[in-house]
């Protein structure tokens, strides 16, 4: 499904991805693992063509992705970003209506009733001002709105951050519930043990390379995951 | 004190004037709103449109009404363009940049139009520019009356596409959340221009509604612009209800205190206004907290 080769890219002359290599095959959950600044948000960004790779490639869905974040779209490739970036100012339902701008357009009303369905709560806020629901709430709409695009790959960038315990545990069994319908879920997160609970494959990132990869219970197993996880 | 009659009478054509101010706001509010600049060309671009009806009207005999149909589109295209090839690219995604690139392409634009134009002050008018509507015992002047219209009409639109239409709402969203558009696909590039041609169409369409009655000259934009930065901030940065409704209420402030102070004075109640809503509600009736 995806396969990323070796790459590389920073911002101005500082680079912060120094060789990646990944994949996620389909019907997988895959778990990218790290503290903060290891590279976990550039990697996102480099996947969904909002920054240029300096070399390497990445393969989705057997074609090689134009950078750009339109063309990460077009393809499937659906990122539901760190802190949400929801639309304040917009109602649930246009922020719904809006996941389907580029892709899944046809789907539109079918879509919505699905994202509904998955999430009864949005459905009872549907014409709030996004700006106003909760945490929890924001999180559930920016997933909904990647559901929009049909996507054939879903990028969850720190999905649990700032929600409670009690939600994180909601957010992913949900994580787990859309992979049983077939979705293949890259799931880039801090929380290391509840991300290896339910991922199949996991790859610990450390100062912008792969330091570690693995099934998620080798990984588990590991001594050290310990070490890596912390940067120590 | 003057009768019930005369103040209605200002009272009305205040708020037909008002009208046509919004629409010049509109533009300014909708550019402001997304790309969170002032367009210091607003005024420029204006006088240029209100050239282009002139010079249809002079040499090809088009009524200005009929010339909206032909200068919008073309105002809208050129709108577009300027924003997708000279100030994105030159702004570097600094709004800083972007402010002082519409100064310039305000001081070029009035230059050409000196250039082109001279500085004299030209009309057209027609029977129709004086005509009035009796209704009870008021007078309205019947070509306000189309401009009040028009801008209801214009303004209405608008806010149809910005509510209801994919483009619109993307537009919105790109207003407050660059990244989040983005990764849905939206090109922010293209809601930019798509912005500005929008401002630029709405000063197209206030031309054809103006020339009727008012006169051109290539700094005549200026005015305009001041009255509409203060209906923009009475009505809330960005805000498109805000900039009709802040419209009326300037027009009708300023046909009041041009009766009751006299016509050279009339325009201080607006800057009064704009004073006191700076002091009492920075953010406008209707505009959003920052």
């Amino acid at each position: 499904m995806l396969e990323v080769k070796n790459i590389r890219t920073g911002y101005g002359g500082v680079e912060v991805l120094r060789g990646i290599d990944l994949s996620v095959a389909s019907g997988e959950i895959v778990a990218v693992l790290g503290a903060n600044g290891v590279g976990k948000t550039t990697l996102n960004k480099a996947l969904s063509g909002l920054l240029s790779l300096t070399s390497g490639s990445i393969i989705f869905d057997g074609r090689e992705l134009a950078g750009s974040p339109i063309a990460a779209v077009e393809a499937g490739l659906i990122h539901v970003p760190e802190g949400r970036k929801i639309f304040p100012n917009m109602s649930v339902h246009e922020n719904l209506e809006l996941g389907s701008y580029r892709r899944g357009r046809a789907g539109r009303a079918r879509n919505i009733e699905r994202v509904y369905e998955t999430f009864p709560k949005l459905r009872q806020r549907t014409t709030q001002m996004a700006g106003t629901l909760s945490g929890g709430e924001q999180q559930m709409l920016a997933i909904g709105r990647g559901m929009m695009a049909e996507p054939k790959l879903l990028i969850l960038d720190e999905p649990s951050l700032g929600l409670s315990p009690l939600l994180v545990e909601e957010m992913f069994d949900l994580v787990k519930r859309l992979n049983g319908e077939g979705l293949p879920i890259m799931l880039v997160e801090q929380n290391v043990v509840q991300s290896l609970e339910i991922a199949h494959r996991a790859y610990i990132i450390e100062n912008g390379q792969v330091t570690m990869s693995g099934s998620a219970a080798e990984i588990s197993g590991n001594p050290e995951l310990k070490r890596a996880y912390l940067g120590l | 004190m003057y009768s019930p009659t005369i103040l209605i009478e200002a009272m009305i054509n205040g708020l037909l004037t008002g009208a046509i101010y919004a629409l010049i706001a509109l533009g300014l509010t909708l550019v402001y709103g997304v790309l969170h600049i002032i367009n210091f060309a607003h005024g420029a671009i204006l006088a240029s449109a209100m050239f282009a009806v002139w010079g249809l009207n002079v040499l090809a005999g088009i009524d200005p009404y009929l010339s909206i149909l032909v200068v919008t589109p073309i105002f809208f295209g050129l709108g577009y363009g300027v924003q997708r090839l000279v100030i994105g690219p030159a702004a570097k995604g600094d709004d800083g940049n972007i402010l002082l690139i519409t100064l310039g392409i305000s001081i070029f634009i009035e230059n050409a139009l000196l250039a082109g134009f001279g500085s004299d002050t030209r009309s057209i008018s027609s029977d129709f520019s004086f005509s009035v509507i009796e209704a009870g015992p008021f007078l309205i002047s019947s070509p306000r009356l189309v401009g009040f219209a028009g801008s209801l009409v214009v303004t209405a639109l608008l806010w149809f596409i910005m509510s209801r239409t994919d483009a619109g709402k993307a537009i919105r969203a790109v207003a407050k959340e660059k990244l989040g558009a983005s990764l849905m696909g939206i090109d922010v590039g293209h809601v930019y221009a798509l912005t500005f041609g929008l401002g630029c169409a709405a000063l197209a369409v206030a031309a054809g509604l103006l020339m009727p009655t008012f006169y051109v000259n290539p700094r005549v934009g200026g005015a305009f612009v001041n009255i509409a930065f203060t209906i923009v901030v009475l009505g809330g940065m960005g805000s498109i209800p805000g900039a009709m409704i802040g419209g009326l209420l300037i027009g009708l402030v300023e046909s009041l205190s041009g009766l009751l102070l006299g016509e050279s004075l009339g325009q201080i109640g607006i800057f009064v206004i704009f004073i006191l809503v700076l002091l009492l509600k920075p953010t406008g009736l209707f505009g959003a907290k920052a």
